[in-house]
């Protein structure tokens, strides 16, 4: 087949309707808080990660709460764990556990355990 | 006429308003305010929104009201004890006693203190003023500068300081602010044309009318620049001005920022008095330790205590409109338990 340079590509839109919430539905059990963040950004602000590096903690967060979760095992190991975010963190969301758990439940979904 | 007697505890708008509004029923007033003056917080304030109108003028229309012989006021007077006894209230001030048919509470709030939120650098840096101390910066008339002097190149408003904040103890929102932010930048910028001026938001509640009009007249007339993040922290530069941390939140980027002024938009918390009476008479609170009505909806001026009933900012945060609203409301509510 003669080849144009054009490919198929795959669509940008969230999917709500296909939510694979297995690693999300695994956080909210571990930490609920994190069902009360309002975006407000403050823990990307103060992230060390987020200064030197493309990470972004708020909107990986939120991502996943839409069911988007392409990428997240690649994304999360840039987090140092460094707690900041969840000393400044406005709603007392304890978000150092919950990048915790994501890395479980991470793993989990490796050993087919999710 | 009658001769029955109404005390009420806070002589800010809210009580003001009561005192008039009550006196044209016939009633006797007495007002009691803790502090040398009434007008309680609005008298510390410049303009209002979202007219720029004086707030002097709001004093001196409630001042006219209760000009009346049948309103007395008790200044630099506090209440050490409200008791009922077959129902009828005595209501100890200042080492008197006073006799009441029904007591209104209207001990309002007080500013929330922005140094509790250390990471913004409030009564540590020089260039870190809150709301309240723009207003009376505002009320003297002289140039805004910074503390060396100099006129400010930028200036960032924070919005949100200790309102939705889990860590200073207050998880709602203080409503009044978002506005009071808009308003304060278009002072500032009037006063200082050169200065680029900055808002942090989380959210921008322009939900009263003409807050929207302002909102956008903000970005239209005057150049306001809004980016939605709050504040993270901010430090201090070796020459006095302040680096501030945020996130963009909109364009999802991390985002840092030199100022020469931060004006914290501090949140309302409800008063010493507020607490203090809530305590004192066992009263149900919500949102930490504002009152609750007895319903939220159709009793919204009386409290668990019969006769005894609420107005204003003791049960949350409100604007002057809804305050002097919900003090006209609070008197149809008397009216009708005191004639019973």
């Amino acid at each position: 087949m003669k080849n144009f340079g054009f490919s198929v590509q795959p669509p940008r839109y969230i999917d709500i309707d296909n939510f694979d919430g297995r690693i999300l539905m695994y956080v909210l059990q571990k930490e609920p808080s994190f069902n009360i963040c309002m975006s407000c950004g403050c823990c990307t602000a103060t992230c060390s990660a987020s200064n030197i590096l493309d990470f972004n903690i708020r909107k990986l967060g939120l991502l996943l709460r839409r069911g988007v979760s392409e990428e997240l095992e690649k994304e999360i190991n840039k987090c140092m764990l460094c707690g900041k975010c969840t000393l400044v963190c406005p709603r007392g969301i304890n978000t150092r556990n919950v990048i915790l758990n994501i890395k479980k439940a991470l793993t989990k979904i490796d050993e087919n355990e999710l | 006429m009658t001769n029955k007697k109404i005390v009420i505890v806070g002589g800010g708008i809210a009580g003001m308003e009561a005192a008039a509004s009550l006196s044209e029923h016939g009633y006797s007033i007495t007002i009691i305010e803790s502090k040398a003056s009434l007008g309680g917080n609005v008298a510390n304030w410049h303009k209002l929104f979202p007219t720029l109108r004086d707030s002097s003028e709001v004093i001196d229309y409630l001042t006219k009201r209760i000009d009346n012989p049948q309103i007395y006021t008790r200044t630099n007077s506090k209440v050490e004890n409200i008791t009922r006894t077959n129902g009828r209230f005595s209501v100890e001030v200042s080492g008197a006693t006073l006799d009441a048919d029904a007591v209104l509470v209207a001990t309002g709030y007080d500013l929330f203190d922005s140094r509790r939120k250390e990471e913004f650098g409030y009564g540590i840096y020089d260039n870190v003023i809150s709301s309240a101390d723009l207003e009376q910066r505002f009320k003297t008339e002289k140039p805004i500068t910074t503390a060396n002097g100099s006129e400010p190149k930028r200036v960032a408003f924070i919005h949100c300081v200790g309102s939705r904040d889990e860590k200073a103890g207050n998880h709602y929102c203080s409503k009044v602010c978002c506005v009071t932010g808009v308003k304060q930048a278009i002072e500032l910028r009037q006063r200082l044309p050169r200065t680029e001026i900055i808002c942090f938001y989380i959210d921008l509640r322009m939900f009263g009318a003409g807050f929207e009009e302002l909102y956008r007249e903000a970005q239209e007339k005057w150049g306001i620049q809004f980016v939605r993040g709050r504040l993270s922290e901010a430090a201090e530069n070796m020459d006095g001005s302040l680096q501030i941390k945020a996130e963009d939140t909109l364009s999802g980027r991390p985002l840092k920022m030199r100022t020469d002024l931060i004006v914290l938009l501090a949140g309302m918390e409800p008063s010493c008095g507020t607490v203090a009476l809530g305590k004192n008479l066992g009263l149900e609170q919500r949102m930490g330790k504002f009152l609750q009505p007895k319903d939220e909806h159709f009793l919204s001026n009386k409290s668990s205590i019969e006769g005894l009933f609420v107005a204003g900012t003791c049960t949350g945060p409100m604007t002057i409109n809804e305050t002097i609203t919900d003090a006209r409301s609070a008197v149809v509510m008397i009216d009708e338990y005191l004639k019973k």
